[in-house]
């Protein structure tokens, strides 16, 4: 107990991107509380703390779940993956890279919710097509990008993982005009389906 | 191979550039890596030493006066350190200076359900929400002003919300006429009169507004916030807390989510900010998602009025726009607002007779304010929609009927709008070769239609918020021994990209990998001012002020190498980190060899540009609004599936082309198109930003219908369909190696779109947004029973919109003045600086008069 207020407070050992540490918080914190204010992890964020929105999605034993629903006081003995655990060393994960490539961040509020909910998608199906893809993220929203670029670098990603190191979307995509004469860049090509070219 | 995005540009990840193309090439944003890693820190991820917590309490009522505020109870909370409320700050604030209407804690009146009365402070967020809840406001109910019609029917003094505007709850009128429009009517092939309702909608960023306020000293402090605009912030901060600004420091923290809803000062970050000085210690604040729903100061929703007089030939003869804006509790963009509802209807198609009566009211609803295409949006739709029943009534096709009335480039409108390059014609090809939709229009299967439309916007607004003659962006460079080179610029970051923009334009002038552009930005003490990510300006300003520091920079540069290599300095070239003579490659030194020999001869190396845009030829009372150095153009197809027996609209996939100008990333370029087209989608068929009243036993107040992201309809990954982007690349001279906007342009098209395409798919009319289903179905029971195949409003308000100001037009043989503007004439030459946007725009601004 607080000397300011009768609220109940704990300790805990939390396993937090395969770190120990003993946490002390108050009872009724969620994790998405716990760990941006207590573990100092700011990289999960918040947008409603209501359950509504994705954008405080972490890994909890490899699922994805929204932080702002959980106790923090339920999570001892559970491996919690946040974005800051989603690189190896200076490496990024090939979600993280292909994001950033595609500029499937672009204001970056959401991306970690994402790129975790996406993290858990592949590791169970790394061959998810779209319409999976879509159906695992749908509960995340995202404000900026209308989901294409998304869409495309959880599609580049999956490539990647399942060992196709040489896939990239076509950038010819890039500038689709029907006017291929104008531009030197080469001819309009619907192309690059297989690894989600267009959304 | 590798990948080439990869290869390009990634800031730490071995760029390997290409010389001089790095505008141009699709490159990883310079923020992308610290956005992936969860490393950026947005406002509430920051935490200082002995931090405390700020919530606002709220009113519960949509008006009244404020009788008592009880914070005994709050002040004796555990843990609370301060209650503050309206006396604290009395001093009013607003965006325009024409509307100084708000205070950072109401004095003695509130205006709608969330306007913020008091503050508490405490050592916890949990403190303070509670201690908040236990501040206790005694109110006297005034009457409840909800629609437009409740506004204009309540002209006297006892019942206005505010005593400024135009007279009882009007904010604002505005009566522009220009050019003669009875001929074009009297002789006119078809004249269409059309009611168009445009409703209401928030931005909804992910990020809720934040700021934390640190005191440096008793009379010095710092705010970090979630801003679009840091720099009318700090303005706002100086008014309000009596502060000089020298002695406030605003910082934008990467803002997550903006959309124009973090354009206005806000409350909470002024009252963080007196309470940061007053306890002596750090104050964050971090709104609810109930509270952004309330702050809101989005899409005005606008009732329009829409009469058109068509030639033979479908070319546009004369038109006649009347808009009526809901504006809300306060002020805010308003002014601006109700003039942007007609300021860009001539720059799409020629209109060589237009008139534009506009009307802003107070409601007690949460404020409107400017949303991604500010004011466009909604007479674009009224615009499009009827181009498309114009083109079906003169038996043409809809592309075809645009492409008569195209607006000339490189001309002046008849609203004294100076018009760049013009991409349009060949978006309307590029779209309309992509969706095959000559073959296709009218041709499809009962159920299925494509709908086509078009739309222009700014490059930047040609004034600033508050008038002054000073550069609008401005960036300085720092050349170090190290060969890096610091750039700093006030532009604020809100995920469009601006950053990326600002260090490749200075990697592309100077020959540099973009890992060695460093970049410090959005912070007031440090950074030269940019006005802010508003109004489509970034790219296009701060673009040109980079640009002038870095060819300044460039030229000591070249003058320094050009003796040590002994070639002229015109034939050196800065390209891959060197200097080269482009006669012999294999004449050069390094960048940073170059720095060196230069800071020998003049010393440390830094320039500064700024950019400031041209004036534009308008001088009447109004001019301000609409001006831009260039304008962006978009056409977009949409096709959609109807179930006549649901109503429910399926889009399958968008057609777009965006005239880009150039696209400095084009990564980042198609990644705007997407985004507006997405928000564009949302409007269109999902969100509303309307009140409900509670029922009288329970207050009868006017409460938002959806105050969460549940009830909040945005569109999810599953209701995204397939875009096929096109960027059409028409250079503009006025722009940044010839780019133009992207950022609100491609969102202007997407709603009349729609609404197009469900009459090609079933027939009828939505003449109103959101196009949702039971319209469908209501129009579809209408046809059935003969009676006209329309959903959509059906009367439009009689409004006294004032005195019309009659401005012959540039054909007419006028000089960009109003024949009847007694301001005008009365100020001519007698006014300094100073003044509102309206007014400023009738000064004169040259002795040429």
């Amino acid at each position: 107990m607080s000397v300011l207020s009768p609220v109940p407070v704990t300790t805990l050992p939390l396993l937090v991107n395969g770190e120990e540490r003993v946490v002390a918080f108050p009872v009724h914190h969620t994790l998405l509380e716990v760990l941006r204010e207590e573990c100092g992890l700011t990289g999960t964020k918040h947008g409603c703390e209501l359950g509504e929105c994705g954008t405080c999605t972490v890994l909890v034993d490899g699922r994805p779940i929204l932080s702002c629903l959980a106790l923090a006081a339920e999570m001892e003995g559970r491996s919690i993956e946040t974005v800051e655990g989603l690189a190896r060393g200076s490496e990024l994960h090939p979600l993280q890279r292909t994001f950033a490539d595609l500029g499937a961040a672009q204001c970056g509020y959401c991306t970690p919710g994402i790129l975790m909910a996406a993290k858990a998608l592949l590791e169970e199906n790394p061959a998810a097509d779209e319409a999976a893809v879509k159906e695992a993220l749908a509960g995340n929203l995202c404000r900026c990008t209308g989901y294409h670029k998304i869409l495309q670098a959880v599609a580049w990603a999956g490539a990647i993982l399942r060992g196709e190191h040489d896939a990239r979307p076509e950038h010819e995509w890039l500038y689709g005009s029907p006017e291929p004469s104008s531009t030197d860049r080469g001819e309009a090509k619907p192309g690059g389906e297989e690894v989600g070219a267009r959304g | 191979m590798a990948d080439p995005i990869r290869q390009l540009g990634a800031p730490g990840e071995a760029p390997a550039l290409r010389p001089g193309r790095v505008v141009g090439t699709p490159f990883r944003r310079v923020d992308g890596r610290a956005k992936v890693t969860g490393r950026t820190l947005f406002a509430d991820d920051l935490a200082f030493p002995r931090m405390a917590y700020l919530r606002l309490v709220r009113s519960t009522v949509p008006h009244a006066r404020i009788l008592r505020i009880d914070a005994a109870s709050a002040l004796a909370a555990p843990g609370v350190l301060t209650v503050l409320t309206g006396a604290d700050l009395p001093e009013p604030f607003g965006i325009m200076p024409v509307s100084q209407d708000e205070h950072a804690l109401c004095l003695d009146q509130v205006r709608f359900v969330g306007d913020p009365v008091a503050a508490v402070v405490a050592t916890s967020e949990d403190a303070a929400t509670e201690a908040a809840r236990a501040v206790v406001v005694e109110y006297e109910p005034l009457p409840t002003i909800a629609t437009i019609d409740e506004a204009l029917a309540t002209p006297h003094d006892d019942e206005r919300i505010h005593h400024h505007g135009d007279g009882g709850n009007v904010h604002k009128k505005v009566s522009l006429r220009f050019g003669d429009l009875e001929p074009g009517f009297a002789a006119a092939a078809l004249v269409l009169d059309d009611l168009f309702f445009y409703e209401g909608s928030t931005h909804l960023p992910l990020e809720q507004h934040a700021a934390v306020a640190v005191p440096e000293d008793e009379d010095r402090l710092t705010l970090y916030s979630s801003t679009q605009t840091p720099h009318y912030l700090h303005r706002a901060l100086a008014q309000v807390l009596g502060l000089s600004a020298g002695r406030i420091r605003v910082i934008a923290t990467p803002c997550g989510g903006g959309f124009g809803g973090k354009s206005d000062p806000f409350s909470h970050e002024i009252v963080a900010a007196k309470a940061a000085l007053r306890l002596g210690r750090p104050v964050k604040v971090t709104l609810t998602r109930e509270e952004v729903f309330y702050c809101h100061r989005g899409r005005h929703p606008v009732l329009m009025r829409l009469r058109t007089a068509f030639d033979r030939s479908g070319a546009m003869r004369a038109q006649h726009l009347r808009t009526a804006l809901d504006g809300g509790a306060y002020g805010s963009y308003g002014v601006a607002s109700t003039y942007y509802t007609g300021a860009l209807q001539t720059t799409t198609y020629r209109l060589d007779a237009y008139r534009f009566d506009g009307v802003r009211v107070f409601t007690n609803k949460p404020p409107c304010g400017p949303k991604r295409g500010h004011g466009t949006p909604q007479p674009r739709f009224g615009l499009e929609i009827q181009l498309d029943k114009a083109a079906v009534e003169l038996g043409l096709d809809p592309a075809e009927i645009r492409l008569r009335n195209l607006a000339p480039a490189a001309t002046v409108t008849a609203n004294w709008l100076r018009l760049g390059t013009n991409g349009l014609e060949r978006c309307i090809d590029a779209v309309v070769t992509g969706s095959r939709f000559r073959e296709r229009w009218g041709r499809l299967p009962h159920g299925r239609g494509l709908g086509l439309a078009c739309g222009a916007y700014l490059c930047g607004a040609g004034l600033p918020i508050y008038w002054n003659h000073l550069p609008q962006s401005a960036v300085t460079l720092l050349l170090d021994r190290s060969g890096g080179v610091t750039v700093a610029c006030g532009e604020s970051e809100i995920g469009q990209g601006s950053d990326s923009v600002l260090a490749a334009v200075v990697a592309e002038v100077l020959g540099l990998p973009l890992g060695d552009v460093r970049l410090s930005v959005a912070d007031t003490d440090l950074t030269p001012v940019d006005l802010g990510s508003y109004s489509s300006r970034v790219t296009l300003m701060v673009g040109q002020a980079a640009i002038e520091a870095a060819e300044k920079a460039r030229e000591l540069l070249a003058g320094a190498a050009a003796d040590q290599l002994d070639v002229p300095a015109a034939r050196l070239v800065f390209a891959e980190g060197r200097v080269l003579d482009a006669a012999d490659p294999e004449r050069s030194m390094t960048f940073t060899e170059a720095v060196w020999a230069a800071e020998a001869r003049h010393g440390l190396i830094a320039t500064a540009g700024s950019y400031t845009p041209p004036r534009a030829p308008g001088r009447y009372r109004g001019a301000g609004v609409g001006p831009s150095p260039t304008y962006s153009y978009t056409a977009a197809v949409i096709e959609v599936e109807v179930d006549p027996t649901t109503g429910l609209i399926d889009v399958e996939q968008v057609w777009i082309a965006h005239d880009i100008g150039r696209a400095i990333n084009p990564v980042l370029t198609l990644g705007q198109v997407e985004g507006s087209v997405y928000m564009g989608l949302g409007e269109a068929l999902y969100e509303e930003q309307v009140v409900r009243r509670l029922p009288r036993h329970r207050s009868g107040a006017s409460v938002l219908r959806a105050v969460s992201m549940l009830d909040y309809k945005s569109p999810t990954f599953l209701d995204m369909p397939t875009v096929e982007t096109y960027l059409i690349e028409e250079p503009d001279p006025a722009g940044p190696f010839g780019a133009k906007e992207v950022g609100q342009g491609p969102l202007l098209p997407i709603a009349p779109a729609v609404a197009n395409a469900v009459y090609d798919a079933v027939g009828v009319r939505i003449d109103e947004v959101p196009v949702l289903p039971h319209k469908v179905l209501a129009a579809l029971d209408a046809a059935k029973r003969g009676d006209p195949a329309r959903f959509g409003p059906k009367r439009f308000p009689e409004v006294d919109y004032g005195e019309t100001l009659i401005v012959p037009t540039p054909a007419e043989g006028g000089d960009g003045t109003a024949i009847n503007d007694w301001r005008d004439r009365e100020r001519r030459g007698m006014r300094g600086a100073g003044g509102t946007m309206a007014e400023r725009s009738a000064e004169p601004r040259s002795g040429r008069r």
